[in-house]
């Protein structure tokens, strides 16, 4: 026990700041937004509808001492039932539409959906014609914010939930949410 | 009937792959798979390809592993009902991959286990998206009911089943386990999988050999770097390339430093999972520091497209040796001292110790390949093995533990990581100087090639055929995830049901890379 003590002690606070989606806000505001529109912490469910295991590298990353997810008061939850917002990896496979879709229904509203990654925002390398899958995760659920990257950084995470967190009853069109211009062509 | 793999007419195949090459029978075939499994050889994959419009017909591609080289057949069948025979009485791991080229291309392994394994829905029993003459949009346009799958059900007194997935509780991929108990005792587990399948052998056909890469490094996220260096492997097998020293050392360091990423994460995955989350938040703190020397060095945490056919993206700047050392140094120490207090809790020790054994009989019969393979005492890497430069240049391969219980996979990936450290200090004081890349000259149209290299979990293979106009007439990127799932399955009876998670996780199987 006492090894594992003096590690925890040698090791010491590696949290850093949170990284701003816009310069207003803070970490602070962070917490106060949240506390503010959920009056606890933020409940975040992660569905990986088809990816391919890159993104979710990176959203376990969230969770290291550097960012400290969880002191900036967001937590992963098991089930939809308790979220406040899906996180949604992958190009949307075929068979996974049926659970992704389900999953957004068993998450109460008011409901955030983050898609996470090139491939979530418009495909990526893996297209939008295939016979297997469908595509950007807006295809099949309405998206709020889209965070490109192939991985998307856990700093690009973070602004990326940030952003979503800031306007969540302002949702207007959610199937132009968009942000990601498709690059990837194949010919 | 016999047949000795010296009756038939091998060619060596270019390449850094000790690969023979040659086109059997499919009564050859078997005859073949019998000669060479009664000497131990491995089944490393197998998959098919339609060849109709060169003439040709349908194809079976069958790679083996004979310890320190690979044989790669071609058995063609001309019926537009094509059958071939069933390897899974010799190979138990062929049993889903026959399913698999069954779902894609409709071949027939006579007598094999018949039921679908990567379609579930998306397309109909008798469209095949491999084919060259298969429609994507008629079978997208009404979606298809979700077929029933048929799970082996175990009955008597007090057994039920408990179904997981395919969303799971935590961020991981998805994939159904059907597990049969009796109390908390597990009888059976059966593994449904393919949910994450999307369509990505197809999305290679017509692809450039460049645009290839991108693709390749991106069938299984953790292993981008593998995948990448399989598929510049083949394609420089193709073309005849050489691909310069520096470029070569460069690959095995960021090979190496895969490793070690996912290594790290697992360490303290698996000790978090057996109730230690110190572990946890220990370990995924090392991992992030490598992560940022990445960020630093190569301008990206993940390295999904540094190696490209012909070479490496990115050269070392001179100011990056130095950080790239001292980071190792660091990483050594601080893995040091959380070996010690794994190795001396007791807690942990308890949970590891004869949890998920997979013994080295079975093992073998089940043709377990690298990370697992090795936890049960089965000496294999093809780093060494197969001697692929710049590995020949090392005393590596040798890393082993005899338990097949999740402290022997621990023990395993804390001697890997001991061993990356080493090649990673090695290649960097002894880096060559020279090019980085060299220009890949024409591809050989309409020939098979392949490459292949140990990854983090195990062997990676990449089976490849370009068209004259030079764009991918057929890729095959292959998971070891394919052969060691299945021992899972075995690995899993007689443990307790709340166990599953660390014993899953101790195997850290790929979904997305079997799914493809
Ligand atoms: S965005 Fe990149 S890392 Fe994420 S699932 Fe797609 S290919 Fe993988």
């Amino acid at each position: 026990m006492w090894k594992i003590l003096k590690q925890i002690v040698r090791t010491g606070l590696v949290t850093e700041p949170a990284p701003n989606a816009e310069p207003r806000l803070l970490e602070h505001a962070l917490h106060a937004d949240i506390h503010r529109l959920f009056g606890r912490a933020l409940c975040i469910r992660q569905v990986d509808a088809g990816s391919c295991n890159g993104c979710e590298l990176e959203i376990h990353a969230l969770s290291n001492a550097y960012y400290n997810l969880e002191g900036l008061g967001i937590k992963f939850v098991a089930s939809p039932r308790h979220a406040d917002a899906l996180l949604v990896t992958g190009p949307v496979s075929k068979h996974m539409a049926d659970a992704l879709r389900r999953t957004y229904e068993a998450t109460p509203e008011p409901k955030l959906v983050i898609a996470v990654g090139d491939c979530a925002a418009c495909g990526g390398v893996f297209g939008e014609d295939s016979y297997a899958g469908l595509g950007r995760i807006a295809n099949v659920i309405p998206v709020d914010v889209t965070v490109p990257g192939c991985p998307p950084t856990p700093t690009a995470l973070l602004q990326g939930i940030l952003a979503a967190l800031q306007s969540p009853t302002s949702r207007v069109d959610k199937r132009s949410a968009s942000t990601y211009q498709k690059t990837e062509d194949r010919g | 009937m016999q047949l000795n793999e010296s009756d038939l007419s091998w060619r060596s195949l270019p390449g850094t792959l000790p690969v023979r090459h040659a086109v059997v029978s499919r009564e050859q075939l078997l005859l073949l798979c019998r000669d060479v499994a009664g000497r131990g050889a491995r089944l490393v994959s197998l998959w098919g390809e339609d060849r109709r419009a060169a003439g040709v017909g349908y194809v079976l591609v069958v790679v083996l592993d004979l310890t320190s080289r690979l044989l790669l057949t071609e058995s063609i069948s001309r019926s537009p009902n094509p059958g071939f025979p069933d390897l899974s009485q010799l190979f138990p791991s062929a049993g889903r991959m026959q399913r698999a080229t069954h779902d894609l291309l409709g071949f027939n392994f006579l007598g094999a286990d018949a039921r679908p394994w990567l379609r579930h829905s998306a397309w109909a029993k008798d469209a095949y998206p491999l084919r060259h003459d298969f429609v994507a949009a008629a079978v997208s346009a009404p979606p298809l009911p979700t077929e029933i799958y048929p799970f082996v059900r175990v009955e008597g007194d007090g057994a039920h089943e408990i179904a997981v997935g395919p969303v799971h509780a935590g961020t991981i991929e998805p994939g159904h386990f059907r597990f049969s108990v009796v109390g908390e005792k597990v009888l059976r587990l059966e593994q449904q999988l393919g949910y994450t399948h999307k369509g990505i052998e197809k999305r290679f056909e017509g692809l450039s050999v460049q645009q290839g890469s991108k693709l390749a490094a991106r069938v299984s996220g953790d292993s981008a770097v593998a995948y990448a260096w399989a598929y510049a492997m083949a394609v420089e097998s193709l073309t005849d390339t050489q691909v310069p020293a520096r470029a070569l050392a460069l690959r095995a360091l960021l090979l190496e430093r895969e490793r070690l990423a996912n290594h790290l994460g697992d360490l303290g995955g698996i000790g978090n999972d057996a109730g230690l989350s110190f572990g946890l938040a220990q370990f995924s703190r090392l991992k992030e520091d490598l992560l940022r020397v990445n960020a630093t060095v190569w301008g990206a945490r993940y390295l999904f497209d540094e190696i490209l056919p012909g070479g490496v993206a990115t050269d070392l700047a001179p100011t990056a040796l130095p950080i790239l050392l001292d980071s190792l140094a660091a990483m050594a120490a601080e893995v040091a001292v959380l070996q010690d207090i794994y190795d001396n809790h007791a807690g942990l020790q308890d949970r590891f110790h004869g949890a998920g054994v997979l013994s080295a009989k079975l093992a073998r019969q089940l043709g377990v390949v690298g990370l697992a393979a090795r936890a049960s005492g089965q000496a294999q890497d093809w780093r060494a093995a197969l001697e692929i430069p710049p590995y020949d240049g090392f005393a590596i391969g040798s890393v082993l533990a005899e338990g097949g219980d999740v402290a022997a996979r621990v023990a395993v990936r804390f001697d890997e990581i001991a061993e990356s450290l080493q090649v990673c200090r090695g290649l960097l004081t002894d880096l060559p100087s020279g090019e980085i890349s060299v220009a890949v000259g024409k591809t050989r149209a309409d020939e098979l090639a392949v490459g292949g290299i140990e990854g983090w979990r195990g062997p990676i293979l990449v089976g490849l055929r370009v068209a004259a106009d030079g764009r991918i007439a057929r890729c095959h990127p292959h998971d070891p995830s394919w052969l060691n799932w299945p021992a899972l399955e075995h690995a899993i009876i007689d443990n307790i049901v709340p166990d599953f998670p660390l014993i899953n996780k101790s195997f850290n199987l790929s979904y997305s890379g079997q799914d493809l």
